[in-house]
């Protein structure tokens, strides 16, 4: 039953079903650690992916995985890590979860590497580890620290591939080049799978599922300017809040101080590591007045709100004085081009330039989604009753960085994405094998509850005349840039809601002159829009609400952090477009919880 | 960055594959005329989806967009290559860009071809490492400096297919031979010192298509976006099964 050009409806009555016992969507790294530990228990799992698992945005980080491996240092400890990623949260991290994060990310590691990860090494044989931005020794007293286990500055890439090498040799089962829809629930409003269309045929399919992950990752391109790859438009949280269920903090998205200006792709923050610097136009080295410690690898916000106001006050470079430098060829040839590589290949093709020999032109840009689907450590979805307090989905899993754990809180430290992906990937995937081992008892859907998940494919199928979707991304993306970047204003940012808000039934309204079945791209590209839309609305409306500044968040109504007010959560559901507050977790198992103090770097 | 505004625009003939089997007897050239600017250097993935804005129906694949993911590898200009990382003024001829998909696998549509005969035999090579020295979950296998720098230049592959698809061998038996990408990937596994199963793998190469349908033409060398070596590398597995057969 493939779509057709005739515009027939999609409807439950035909609608062919495939039944697993797991589903995971997306095949990036927090996906594919779930798959691999269903593959190994036995179920009937499969990952729904709507690029084949290699070409998901994982590929692309670089600079490591932060761990406390006790390589680069013997005496290193996670809760050092801890404290850091505490601090780095600026406080609304949750500490149950960095902590579970800090303390089995080195099993995780160790795992990795078993399974084939080609980490670079030390003289002793170990696992090589630099520095990275907000990493400190002893909790905070001890100077830099050096934990970010890395595979020269192609860690995502090595990462990414052995872990779909592992899935090979598991035998997963990969739907590769599959769009998920809309998420299907039953009466109980629990989840029972998902509408799925194989994108080379164009059939649509219900897959039946016990649980559900998703492992979608970010949404960076709901702005103009963003590392994210093209893919990267929130397919999961898009389904999540369609389906009635909230998202958390959505407010907080890192600007990566080191995009490469005039296209956004990164340069790793293991520059710096290395030992690389920002320059402005009369060569100072600017972060030594910002952060008098850590200089340049204070904190990922620090770094990028220091660089526009170097901008901003007409200390920029180039004839528009519109970006800063990053200086490594001080450095020499040998650690540039041996430790960086891909830096190098990057800065050639991108900027130009051979980064041994001249800065790197580079400008903040979009690069990661600290808010998500909120989570508890095994992946479960919450969702908040009308009385605040917390309430697990039954059959909705979410990991990664669509996930909101919430261990990067206001603000995440480099090197946390990677190990966020693969811990909390496997945490999914084994509290999925317990349940199963229990019996998971669902109600089917009705057709009912299937037609309703088949909607939007239905109405952009069906589509005669209305918007060109490709403008209203444009718009999109256009004004998020302009009202929700790195400082934000009231008035910008009501602004902007009320042209997200007009784009929002402009998309309700999108018309796919392609009708065809054969390998839409333009029928994907129709339904990620709204996608974007969703995070985009969800992340505009947090944000104005948010009234302090903390984190990735900056607003100059409210430039301080108030702690008495919102040292919580925002929770947004998109039903309603209210944001509500949730308690931040201080009650780690193990240690004391880090109480706020003034961050500074 | 598909938007292009500049004060000087200049226009290119961009000539694309098109084919939808459901709906065209055969294959056909479609024209487009793009607006670049004159002064600013694109990628061919740029120009792509700048037409794509045009005619929304084209269709092929596309991810990272800064050559790391492997998605776009098709021919430019007779050449293969990732769309994304090809500059506009590397490949132009005559003012003229024209793609198509990777020669020699089945076309599914337009530039988008089917990439499981490719990662049938990446599979084959057992892609993943196969140890028997002791794994304790709290360490890492030892591996020194020099150990590690072996597979410095095999590890970095990403699976776009530009060398199998430009290779006549893997054209002529793409079941059998197994191809520039999956011999690099063997080849990586047996050059890692924390791998114990060489005589598996060579073992299983060891017949007279798997690796001895490369005939060194290096096709593979000259389009690798990622400037790697599969002729070397498979140079050294051969060297390896002679060896072992004497």
């Amino acid at each position: 039953m493939a779509m057709n050009g005739k515009g027939v409806l999609l409807d439950a009555n035909t609608l062919p079903v495939k039944e697993f016992d797991g589903i995971i969507v997306g095949g990036g790294g927090s996906g594919m650690m779930a798959s691999l530990q269903l593959a190994k228990s036995g179920m009937n799992t499969a990952v729904v992916s709507k690029v084949f698992p290699t070409r998901s945005h994982t590929v692309s980080a670089q600079g490591g995985i932060t761990c406390s491996i006790q390589s680069a240092d013997p005496d290193d400890d996670w809760r050092w890590h801890m404290y850091d990623t505490v601090k780095g949260s600026d406080f609304i991290g949750d500490q149950d979860s960095i902590e579970y994060m800090c303390k089995e990310g080195p099993e995780a590691i160790f795992e990795l590497e078993n399974m084939g990860l080609p980490f670079s090494r030390t003289e002793e044989g170990k696992i090589y580890q630099r520095a990275f931005g907000g990493q400190s020794k002893d909790f905070g007293k001890g100077g830099q620290a050096e934990r970010t286990c890395a595979a020269a500055d192609r860690t995502g890439h090595a990462l990414l591939h052995t872990l779909y090498q592992a899935n090979v040799k598991a035998g997963t089962n990969f739907l590769s080049e599959w769009f998920a829809v809309d998420l299907v629930k039953n009466a109980n409003n629990q989840v029972v799978g998902l509408i799925a269309f194989e994108i080379e045929s164009g059939e649509p399919f219900f897959l039946k599922s016990k649980a559900t992950v998703l492992a979608t990752g970010g949404a960076g391109r709901i702005y103009q300017t963003t590392s994210n790859a093209l893919i990267n438009t929130g397919d999961g949280t898009g389904m999540a809040l369609r389906a009635g269920f909230p998202v958390q903090d959505m407010e907080m998205w890192q600007f990566h101080p080191t995009g490469i200006h005039g296209h956004g792709t990164l340069v790793t923050e293991g520059c710096r590591g290395e030992g690389g610097y920002l320059v402005n136009k009369d060569g100072e080295r600017f972060m030594e007045r910002y952060a008098p410690n850590y200089k340049d690898l204070a904190s990922r916000d620090v770094v990028a709100r220091s660089m526009f106001t170097e901008i901003l006050e007409g200390r920029g470079c180039g004839p528009e004085a519109d970006h800063v430098f990053l200086k490594l060829d001080h450095l020499g040839p040998e650690i540039v081009h041996k430790r960086l590589p891909g830096v190098t290949e990057l800065s050639k093709r991108f900027a130009h330039v051979d980064p041994a020999e001249h800065p790197i032109p580079v400008v903040p840009t979009c690069h990661y989604a600290m808010g998500g689907i909120p989570t508890n450590v095994h992946g479960q979805v919450l969702s908040q009753s009308t009385d605040g307090t917390d309430r697990v989905i039954d059959g909705l899993y979410a990991a990664g960085e669509a996930a909101c754990v919430s261990v990067h809180g206001g603000n995440r430290l480099g090197g946390n994405s990677l190990l966020d992906l693969i811990v909390f990937g496997r945490s999914a995937g084994l509290h999925i094998e317990e349940s199963f081992k229990g019996g998971i008892k669902m109600n089917d859907p009705s057709k009912d509850d299937i037609n309703y998940a088949l909607r939007n494919l239905n109405r952009v199928n069906v589509s005669q005349s209305g918007e060109s979707f490709t403008e209203v991304k444009k718009e999109l993306q256009k004004s998020m840039q302009m009202s929700f970047g790195v400082f934000r204003t009231e008035k910008l940012m009501e602004e902007g809601i009320k042209e997200i808000s007009n784009l929002r039934e402009k998309s309700q309204n999108i018309h796919l002159a392609d009708k065809s079945s054969q390998f839409n791209t333009a029928r994907v590209e129709a339904l990620e829009l709204l996608n974007l839309i969703e995070v985009a609305e969800a992340t505009a409306i947090s944000a104005n609400e948010r009234k302090e500044s903390r984190g990735a968040h900056s607003r100059d109504d409210y430039p301080e952090r108030d702690d008495e007010n919102w040292l919580k959560h925002s929770i947004y559901f998109s039903d309603t477009k209210k944001v509500s507050k949730r308690d931040v977790n201080f009650r780690p198992k193990q240690v004391q919880a880090f109480q706020p103090i003034v961050r500074t770097y | 960055m598909n938007s292009i505004s500049a004060n000087e625009i200049k226009t290119i003939k961009l000539s694309i594959y098109r084919f939808d089997p459901l709906k065209d007897k055969k294959p056909f050239m479609q024209d487009f005329d793009i607006d670049v600017p004159a002064d600013k250097d694109l990628m061919v993935l740029d120009v792509l989806m700048t037409a794509k804005e045009q005619d929304p129906s084209i269709s092929f694949r596309r991810s990272c967009r800064e050559g790391v993911c492997g998605s776009d590898g098709m021919n430019i200009n007779g050449k293969n290559g990732l769309g994304c990382i090809t500059p506009l003024s590397d490949v132009i001829k005559s003012n003229k860009l024209s793609l198509r998909p990777l020669p020699g696998l089945p076309v599914i549509k337009d530039l988008i071809v089917d990439m499981k005969q490719f990662v049938d035999q990446y599979k084959k090579i057992k892609p993943y490492l196969i140890t028997d020295k002791k794994v304790d979950t709290r360490e890492a296998i030892p591996q020194t400096i020099e150990e590690r720098e072996k597979i410095d230049g095999l590890y970095e592959c990403i699976m776009c297919g530009c060398c199998s698809t430009a290779c006549p061998s893997f054209w002529w038996n793409p079941d059998k031979f197994l191809g520039p990408a999956a011999l690099l990937q063997a080849y990586r596994f047996i050059a890692d010192s924390r791998d114990t199963a060489t005589e598996e793998r060579l073992e299983q190469l060891e017949d007279a298509f798997s690796v001895f349908r490369c005939h060194g033409i290096m096709n593979c060398v000259s389009v690798c976006p990622k400037g790697l070596n599969p002729t070397k590398a498979i140079g050294e597995i051969k060297k390896m099964l002679v060896k072992r057969a004497l």
